[in-house]
């Protein structure tokens, strides 16, 4: 073979370039860095829930949603503000948009319910040391029990105090306990999990099917689906969107 | 070295009396009080062989834990092709009703304590060995 030294050594940098690259490849997309990018965008055919604010308010001191929620997922009514476990919960407008009052002020007495935004980027899942809590493809901000060391980084974490401490042993204060779904102990967080366990058997999130006025609208965020139907026909808000997480709970006006 | 014969022969004193049961099992063949869990009467056949299940549970409940709950997968095919619903309350329970007789006796012979069901469900427990086997 016929090579001088000067393509010998052309051809050897070429080679040593190309494995170097492979592991600056590997480094640039590794899920965190993409996500620190921001290069990814909400994922296609993710979960996200629509809450229509007027058909809700209109049912004043309905609390059907609450009430189902809360006995298909063992959640204690403890009774004081301080150790209260809620999944889901109301407040007014101007409570849950503030800093935002003045732009609907037609809403300032409007009722909002609150759950879990399931954001596409989640503080909590940044800050949990055990990977107690991550964000399934579909989207789902998930909370696995078994790994939660009881830490709270990520109640400090979210903004939309989505998430409870059991500050005591629940277990006494279930009224009528469903046997279908496991109970908590002292010492773990827990929140909305999107009924991921009954979206496993095909059924719809509790609180959806408990509505009787269909204010609530759950899905898939892709074309031809009922959320996506409801969510393009008018206007739509998220709380605190300034912040970046990206929530996926959305509140018709 | 002072009473060699009373030393040595306090330490084979205390070996014969320190491996006593070690020799006793062995004379007698079987363990002098073995845990004896009830098997409910009428459960059929266990998820995998009832050896494997007495070795393998706990690593079995472990993958099934993080199965269902990281993967999102809630079922388990047994090597028998069957499939089973992976639910502590649900599965394991539905055939072993009498979790005191059954798991938490074995549990306390062998001085574990899995903290499983202080959340997950216990349905009531049918009362009295109810006339399980072993
Ligand atoms: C802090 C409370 C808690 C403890 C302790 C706990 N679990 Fe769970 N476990 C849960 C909850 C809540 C779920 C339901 C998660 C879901 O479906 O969203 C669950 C789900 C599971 C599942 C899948 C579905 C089911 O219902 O069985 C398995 C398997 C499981 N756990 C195994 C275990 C094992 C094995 C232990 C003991 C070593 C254990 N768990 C201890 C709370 C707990
Ligand atoms: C379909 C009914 C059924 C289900 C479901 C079932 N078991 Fe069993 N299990 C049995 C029967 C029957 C035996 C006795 C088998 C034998 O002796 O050959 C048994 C035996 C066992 C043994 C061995 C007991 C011994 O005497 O050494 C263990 C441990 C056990 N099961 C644990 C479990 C666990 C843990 C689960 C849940 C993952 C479970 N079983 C689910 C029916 C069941
Ligand atoms: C034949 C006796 C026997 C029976 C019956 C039995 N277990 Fe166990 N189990 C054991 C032993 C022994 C260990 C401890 C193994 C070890 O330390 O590695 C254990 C450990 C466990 C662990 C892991 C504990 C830990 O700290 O890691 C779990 C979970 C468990 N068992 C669940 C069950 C459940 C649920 C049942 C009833 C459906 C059951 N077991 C019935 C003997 C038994």
């Amino acid at each position: 073979m016929n090579l001088d030294r000067r393509t010998f050594l052309k051809l050897a940098s070429l080679g040593l370039l190309a494995i170097a690259a492979k592991p600056a490849i590997d480094l640039l997309t590794r899920p965190e860095i993409v996500r620190a990018l921001g290069i990814e965008s909400t994922l296609p055919g993710r979960l996200a829930m629509a809450v229509d604010l007027k058909a809700c308010t209109a049912e004043a001191g309905c609390h059907d949603c609450i009430l189902a929620c809360h006995s298909v997922h063992n959640v204690p009514d403890i009774g004081t503000a301080k150790e209260e476990v809620k999944w889901i919960r109301e407040a007014t407008y101007g409570q849950a948009f503030s800093g935002q009052e003045t732009q609907y002020a037609a809403l300032k007495d409007a009722r909002v319910l609150l759950l879990c935004n399931h954001c596409d980027n989640p503080p909590c899942v940044r800050v949990c040391p055990t990977q107690a809590t991550w964000r399934r493809v579909d989207g789902i901000v998930m909370m696995d029990y078994h790994r939660c060391i009881g830490c709270r980084y990520c109640m400090a974490a979210c903004p939309y105090g989505s998430r409870s401490f059991n500050w005591r042993d629940p277990v006494p204060y279930i009224n009528d306990i469903n046997l279908n779904y496991p109970t908590r102990t002292k010492g773990v967080v827990e929140k909305c999990n999107f009924c991921e366990e009954r979206l496993a058997l095909g059924q719809p999130p509790a609180c959806v099917e408990a509505c009787k006025k269909g204010a609530l609208t759950f899905g898939e965020l892709k074309p031809g689906t009922d959320i996506q139907r409801v969510l393009s026909k008018g206007y739509s808000l998220t709380r605190k969107s300034q912040l970046g997480t990206r929530p996926q709970v959305y509140y018709i006006v | 070295m002072f009473d060699k014969g009373k030393v040595l022969g306090g330490i084979a004193v205390f070996i014969c009396l320190g491996t006593f049961p070690l020799w006793y099992i062995a004379y007698q063949g079987k363990a002098a009080y073995p845990p004896d869990p009830v098997i409910y009467p009428g459960s059929g056949q266990c998820v995998e062989s009832a050896e494997y299940m007495r070795k393998y549970h706990m690593q079995m409940l472990e993958k099934w834990r993080d199965q269902a709950v990281r993967q999102d997968d809630r079922f388990y095919t047994a090597t028998d092709n069957k499939t089973y619903d992976i639910s502590l309350t649900g599965t394991c329970l539905k055939c072993h009703p009498n979790k005191a007789e059954f798991c938490d006796r074995c549990h306390n012979y062998n001085a574990v304590a899995p903290n499983c069901y202080s959340c997950h469900n216990i349905p009531p427990q049918p009362t009295e060995a109810s006339g399980g086997t072993k």
